[in-house]
């Protein structure tokens, strides 16, 4: 993350592997993201896109495993926001996910978080963590008005 | 807030009134629930009127799809009236807003089933 000197970090901590840890995550980013001067609609985005790859982490990463924590950073720059989700999961391999939007996966029950995050962000990365784990990174940048 | 269904009769439809949150947990298990427990009383005629709903995540969406298609299977239809703008563009970008008739006006949707 040291790769934008601009950034400041505003959140740096652990969340328990379980649901709530959602909504204490939402509230936490959209705090900052907020005090940026995010707008309405790019608040509702941001805090649904860190939702969704909260709950990935809890259900699919870490599997409600008390154990196993959650890692959120959130970075603010001039211009953006950056939201850091970890888990201590088996990994998975992205490019193997199903896409949502194929006609045999239209009426599939699970399958949206990871299509989510990725329409409502900038920029979303998935990193492998060594021994374990999974990273996003979610970048959402501030409208400009020409 | 998580979800909170009011059911009501209109002719043989059933419409259900959702109001709150549809996200993992709680509020999209109520949906689950609520639309079985319609299913199982044997109504094949549902509108999901989600006017007073104030967020859904990818669970709440696939709640939706799940009521769909148990209605669907069971013989019966399941649509929905007054989306929100958010809900609207969820289904819009999940390509849900084909697969769902949705209504703005609810004597328009009523109508509709027969």
């Amino acid at each position: 993350m040291a790769e934008n000197t601009s950034e400041t970090i505003a959140v740096d901590t652990y969340l328990d592997s379980a649901l709530g840890s959602a909504d204490e995550a939402e509230h936490l980013v959209l705090g900052v993201a907020e005090h940026m001067g995010f707008h309405e609609d790019d608040l509702h985005k941001i805090g649904m896109a860190v939702r969704e790859s909260i709950v990935n982490a809890v259900v699919h990463g870490n599997r409600y495993n008390r154990r196993k924590r959650v890692h959120l950073a959130v970075w603010n720059g001039k211009d953006h926001v950056t939201v850091v989700v970890g888990d201590e999961g088996e990994g998975f391999d992205p490019d193997k996910l199903p896409d949502p939007l194929a006609e045999p996966n239209l009426l599939q029950q699970s399958g949206r978080g990871i299509f989510l995050i990725r329409a409502f962000m900038d920029e979303f990365q998935i990193r492998r963590l060594s021994p374990s784990g999974t990273e996003f990174k979610l970048v959402k940048y501030m409208e400009t008005t020409q | 807030m998580s979800a909170k269904l009011s059911p009501r009769q209109v002719g043989d439809v059933t419409v259900i009134d959702v109001a709150g949150r549809i996200t993992l947990g709680e509020g999209s298990s109520n949906l689950r629930e609520g639309i079985r427990e319609m299913v199982a009383k044997g109504n094949k005629k549902i509108l999901l009127n989600l006017g007073d709903v104030t967020y859904i995540d990818s669970s709440g969406i696939g709640e939706l799809v799940s009521g769909f298609t148990s209605v669907a299977n069971g013989g019966g239809q399941l649509k929905l009236i007054n989306l929100t703008k958010r809900v609207k563009d969820l289904l819009q970008i999940t390509k849900l807003y084909t697969v769902f008739e949705v209504f703005d006006d609810e004597a328009a949707a009523v109508r509709s089933f027969a």
